[in-house]
């Protein structure tokens, strides 16, 4: 398969402080992944290297097959033909925003730069919005803009740095789903960086999840959740907690909570002390349960309510459900495990 | 490969963890250290005095008046210090960010006392204002007595009043642009989380305005340091009383040049230590979105505000101007000649170019500053802004005796290869006086300059870049229009102080560049004040085209 | 704008070069007072004078920066105490001429010829018409003196001319008689030193003091412009040293490339064609005998000064500046 991206093994950083480390990834075209990680985990340096204004110490990145950087060759950003939205938007305030988005397309004619920057407009939803100045809009329609303006060079890769951040909760989850929407469109490939899950799988087709300037895992939302290559993943990804346990054959673990059983074999021996993820969803509380704890908070969250319970040895399980039962802070109640899918990592002391 | 000049980020040797001593230079150090090193070739001239120490007339010194130097010279820092950041900082806010009657007229009013020299206005001052001056005596004549108490102008408190008037425009128009750019969401958010426009300007709008605040000071107190003209006419000594006095009266430019280069150590150690306790914090402004409204002061407070500022403005500008005025009409049929058009053409030109120059220096510099932000830098930075806190004169004697130097070289190679002695080359051109300038004015072009630049988040270049846009492109279509502002403020405050300018002008001028600062000191060293009254006004006149063309553009561009 | 400047700029640098070479002179003598004299010596003789003004210090120093390439033939500046420095920083060459030494009195210029003074200034007593009686001045020693306690206004001890001044004191008297002289002079001041002559003067009429000193083209210049000030000038030391004088006045470059020609003018500035009007220009007194005083300086009258050689005030120049630092003279 032809790739739009490729990176090999690159590192970026100084002597003795790599931020991104052994760093693999290729990208198809007309595909949009994800790079999810906490903040200081390398994401945007790695998306920084990419556009060219970050230099690898070593590794290469080559775009269309071609080297644009290794520790001897750098191909200096607008060389590159690789547009980037940037967390502050960056539009240039002393520009309109027709302007803003023209000033990609230098060698247009001014009718193909109107013509161009009109369909832009229209594409993100600003017909009109042409004459007006970056500091008139609000954060949402600075957003857009700053969009239109990476799209009108026509470049094959886009790179989004944590673009949602700066808006409010509600307005960045529809504006991440018409952006999606928008460079689908496009047929334009993507790497789109967020510390927020729910963009991250909004945006992409798959997830890369980044920690200590590494990818950890890479797949598709589902998997992320549900098959988390590592504890790191597994903590990172949704929420959860760990019941530890000891193997009683391949697919059968003791714990304190009862014998579990899953559909998938482990090679460890039988004895072997290993940590359980436990889901919200595979919590479920139960008056008649013998396994008894204490309801120690809880989060209503419309449909349903996330209970944390509280055992009698100080550990802690989540349990999310439906909104109708309703268990007040500091009742006893029982609970049942419902699982039909085991994760499980070696225990670590 | 294609290397970038223009992108922050786009070095190998950089590093965001600043601080670190780099492995190696790269060519924002070269630029940089050149510039620095024109600076300190006068500079090292000052330094040199050291080789033939002075112990006679330091003796003599420390035991007479050195302590009173000193004392009387911090008496006279911090109070112009504490002066200048007051009034130049409630000035700049209340012209930026409230609104009062006639509140446009007094934005770029309270920029005019910066056309007129500290010397005039202290001569100006007592003139007025002592014992033997029209006040004093229409008070005597008015009480019918000669003993009525009035403030004696002649005193520390008058000196430092004085030039506080004379150097708060700086301050005033750093801290007023860095004001009017302050973006009204950083504000806005400022209001939502609770604070009161009382708060909002000590905890938000005063911290990020902070460099710019630091520059506009820094300027103000590097004159005064270098004043001589203003000291001198209140006959107050300060530790540049102490240079002048060892050369002029000791003959003793030796001595001078000592004394002269621990002042400049002083400032240099100054001067890091400000810059590097704000290299810590960065103040890119976190989105520049429009001017934000206005805090109306209506009825009585409004008025109130109008009425202090026009009395600032009377005490400031108008009175020592209408004092010009009349001393000029008394010679203007007997001085005014032929020659003054061309005094005037020179005093433009001079400032025209020396101002370009030095902003276009200034801007490298500042970019340096930006885009090496190590130790390195850092020093050759200030070294290369030194030349402001220098007393001039010595400063002038610094860059001819360097310029000599490279024309006897010159001259001696050609003897010693058998060829005709070219004699001077260097000394006494137009280039000479012009490089002099920049030396001098360095400091006055890179304060407002760096200021802004260190507002403009990298962000924006590098999407440009990212557009497609090369370095160059980038620097044009993008730093060149944000850094307008500072590159104006740099502009006009180089043209208006090059064209006040005395010592180098008079020893570095070709024959017959005489311009109009040389025509106020012929007289007014002689003290013929009513005779300098003449030029000193045509000064302020030039002195106002600058200020002028960057209100109406700064007006044209607003619509 | 732009383009107005560049033209400008091209008419300016291609500005009309002499074709004979020009006499070029460093001076500390304002472009006002030296000017019409210079024109007036072109318009006669066809030779070109270029000039530069500044302080005689900055001056100084730039013609010994610039060693045998300096475009300087003639320094020429106010105060013996300067011409002394040059000689004595070896920027002056010696020049023999017997037309100046039979214009110039011998205490009038450089005992080894390198500089030649031009015009005598006197630094005399002023005093106030209203508050001083006959018989109440006499000499500059006496201004010490208790009575004038309150009395007495001076100009800053910076002023080179006051220094001259003490320096010719030290000269006939000796440092310590001079610093209890000095001292006095201190006790009895009115007023912290002014920064000028003139304002000095202005002190005295105010009714601020009653006497102070000054030079005497200064009160020349006050009486023109405010002819009814009571104001009188008084010459002090009439039956013994004499008023102090200095002189403005140049010498010829060690390394002046037109050496003749700038002899030739120093010595037409010492003749009594230029030496009225060198004088006169600033109510100076010429130094040529032969010439008479400005009617307006004559005016002021006829008085002994002194005749000990203007170098001395040179060489005891430093001498005298710390002891008024010792003594408390701002």
């Amino acid at each position: 398969m032809e790739h739009l991206l490729e990176i090999e093994k690159i590192h970026c950083g100084f002597e003795g402080h790599d931020v991104v480390n052994d760093f693999d990834l290729s990208l198809a075209p007309g595909t949009m992944i994800s790079l999810l990680g906490p903040s200081g985990c390398g994401k945007t340096t790695m998306l920084r290297a990419i556009a060219g204004f970050e230099p690898v110490t070593s590794g290469k990145i080559l775009l269309d097959g071609r080297i644009v950087s290794s520790p001897k060759i750098r191909v200096s950003p607008e060389r590159r033909r690789v547009g980037m939205v940037f967390q502050d938007y960056a539009l240039f305030p002393h520009l309109n925003i027709a302007a803003n988005i023209a000033f990609g397309l230098p060698r247009e004619s001014t009718a193909e730069k109107k013509r161009i920057t009109d369909r832009m407009l229209e594409l993100v939803g600003m017909e009109g919005f042409g004459h007006r100045y970056p500091d008139e809009l609000s954060g949402g329609q600075q957003q857009r803009v700053a969009v239109a303006r990476a799209l009108a060079p026509e470049p094959r890769l886009l790179l989004l740095d944590e673009p949602f951040s700066n808006l409010d909760t509600e307005l960045r989850e529809r504006l991440a789903i018409d952006v999606r929407d928008m460079l689908k469109e496009q047929n334009m490939a993507a790497i789109f960086v967020t510390h927020d899950q729910h963009e991250a799988f909004v945006m992409g087709d798959s997830t890369g999840v980044i920690h200590n300037g590494r990818i950890l895992q890479f797949d598709t939302a589902f998997n992320l959740y549900h098959e988390p290559a590592n504890r790191f993943v597994a903590d990172f990804i949704g929420h959860g907690r760990f019941l530890q346990g000891e193997m009683l054959g391949p697919d059968k673990v003791q714990t304190r909570l009862g014998i579990l059983h899953g559909n998938r074999a482990y090679p460890w021996d039988k004895g072997t002390k290993v940590d359980i993820l436990l889901r919200p969803d595979d919590v479920l509380i139960d008056e008649d349960s013998p396994i008894r704890c204490f309801i120690q908070e809880k989060a209503f969250r419309g449909a349903d309510t996330m209970y944390t319970v509280g055992m009698n040895d100080d550990s802690e399980l989540l349990s999310l459900m439906p909104s109708r039962f309703d268990y007040k802070v500091g009742e006893e109640v029982g609970i049942e495990i419902d699982i039909d899918h085991l994760v499980l990592f070696r225990h670590q002391s | 490969m294609q290397e970038s000049i223009l992108d922050p980020r786009s070095e190998p040797d950089n590093n965001r963890l600043a601080g670190f001593l780099p492995r190696k230079l790269n060519k924002w150090h070269y630029t940089s250290g050149a510039l620095a090193l024109l600076v300190a070739v006068p500079l090292l001239v000052v330094f040199s005095g050291w080789l033939k120490p002075e112990t006679e007339i330091w003796s003599h010194l420390a035991d007479t008046i050195l302590d009173q130097l000193v004392i009387n010279t911090i008496k006279l820092v911090v109070g112009v210090g504490i002066g200048v950041v007051i009034l130049g900082v409630s000035l700049a806010w209340l012209t930026a960010r409230c609104e009062f009657p006639g509140r446009k007229w007094f934005d770029w009013l309270l920029m005019l006392p910066m056309a007129m020299p500290a010397y005039v206005l202290a001569f100006v001052a007592i003139g007025l204002l002592d014992f033997s001056g029209p006040v004093q005596t229409a008070l005597r004549t008015w009480f019918g007595t000669s003993n009525i108490w009035f403030p004696e102008i002649r005193s520390t408190g008058g000196l430092i009043t004085v030039m506080v008037i004379a150097f708060y425009p700086y301050v005033y128009m750093m801290a007023r642009t860095a004001f009017i750019t302050q973006g009204r969401s950083t504000l806005e958010a400022a209001r939502m989380l609770g604070a009161s426009s009382y708060g909002i300007f000590w905890r938000i709008a005063l911290p990020m305005a902070r460099p710019a605040i630091a520059a506009g000071t820094t300027l103000a107190l590097m004159e005064t340091l270098a004043d001589f003209g203003t000291v001198a006419t209140f006959n107050y000594d300060t530790f540049t009383t102490a240079i002048y006095k060892a050369w002029f009266g000791f003959f003793s430019l030796q001595a001078a040049s000592q004394l002269a280069s621990i002042l400049l150590l002083l400032v240099f150690v100054s001067l890091m230590l400000e810059k590097s306790s704000r290299r810590k914090s960065k103040y890119h402004d976190s989105m520049r979105s429009g001017e934000p409204p206005r805090l109306h002061l209506s009825g009585w407070r409004g008025w109130t505000v109008s009425g202090l500022l026009a009395l600032l403005f009377l005490i400031a500008f108008l009175a020592p101007f209408i004092q010009l005025c009349l001393w000029s009409f008394q010679v203007v049929t007997t001085d005014f000649d032929e020659r003054y058009l061309g005094l005037l053409a020179h005093t433009l030109l001079l400032g025209a170019l020396a101002a370009m120059v030095t902003v276009i220096a200034g801007m490298v510099l500042s970019f340096a500053r930006r885009f090496q932000p190590d130790r390195t830098t850092l020093v050759t930075t200030s070294l290369a802004t030194l030349g402001y806190a220098l007393p001039g004169s010595v400063l002038a004697v610094g860059i001819m005796v360097a310029a000599s130097g490279f024309d006897n070289g010159i001259n001696n190679l050609f003897e010693s290869i058998g060829l005709n002695m070219p004699g001077q080359i260097f000394g006494g051109s137009l280039l000479a006086l012009v490089l002099a300038y920049v030396i001098r004015f360095m400091a006055v072009a890179f304060g407002p300059i760096e200021t802004v630049l260190s507002r403009i988040r990298p962000s924006l270049p590098e999407a440009a870049r990212s557009l497609g846009a090369t370095s160059s492109q980038t620097l044009k279509a993008i730093y060149l229009p944000l850094l307008r502002p500072g590159l104006m403020t740099g502009l006009l405050l180089v043209m208006v102080d090059t064209m006040k300018e005395m010592p180098a002008t008079l020893l570095m001028r070709p024959f017959g560049w005489d311009t109009l600062a040389v025509r106020i000191y012929e007289m007014t060293s002689e003290g013929e004040w009513e005779r300098a009254a003449l030029p000193a006004i045509t000064l302020v006149f030039a002195g106002l085209i600058p200020v002028v063309l960057l209100i109406r553009r700064s007006q044209k561009r607003r619509k | 704008m732009k383009k107005y400047l560049l033209s400008l700029f091209a008419l300016v640098i291609t500005f009309p070069v002499y074709a004979t070479d020009p006499i070029t002179v460093y001076s500390a003598r304002k472009e006002h007072l030296i000017k019409p004299l210079f024109d007036a010596y072109t318009e006669k003789t066809g030779v070109k004078i270029q000039y530069i003004t500044d302080k005689a210090g900055p001056l100084l120093a730039r013609i010994k920066a610039e060693g045998r390439n300096t475009p300087a033939d003639l320094f020429m500046t106010v105060d013996a105490g300067n011409l002394w420095q040059a000689a004595e920083e070896g920027v002056l060459a010696v020049t023999d001429s017997k037309l100046l030494e039979t214009n110039i009195p011998v205490h009038l210029r450089d005992p080894e010829n390198r500089w030649f003074g031009l015009s005598v200034r006197a630094r005399t007593i002023v005093y106030s018409t209203e508050r001083i009686k006959d018989g109440e001045l006499t000499t500059y020693e006496d201004l010490a003196d208790a009575k004038w306690k309150g009395r007495l206004c001076l100009r800053t001890s910076k002023k080179v001319y006051n220094q001259s001044l003490v320096a010719m004191l030290i000269a006939r008297h000796g440092e310590e008689r001079t610093e209890q002289l000095v001292k006095g002079w201190v006790a009895n001041l009115a007023t912290a030193p002014f920064s000028n002559d003139t304002k000095t003067m202005e002190a005295i009429a105010a009714g601020q003091c009653d006497v102070g000193i000054v030079n005497t083209y200064y009160f020349g210049r006050l009486k023109k412009k405010k002819p009814e000030i009571k104001l009188a000038l008084f010459w002090p030391n009439q039956d013994s040293t004499g008023v102090h004088v200095n002189i403005s006045g140049a010498g010829v470059t060690k390394h002046a490339k037109n050496r003749n020609a700038a002899t030739k003018l120093l010595e037409w500035l010492s003749s009594p064609e230029a030496q009225e009007k060198f004088a006169g220009l600033n109510m100076e007194y010429p130094v040529n005998p032969a010439v008479e005083a400005d009617d307006v300086v004559k005016a002021w009258g006829e008085f002994k000064s002194d005749d000990l050689n203007v170098s001395s005030a040179g060489a005891m120049q430093a001498t005298a500046i710390k002891l008024m630092d010792r003594a408390g003279y701002r």
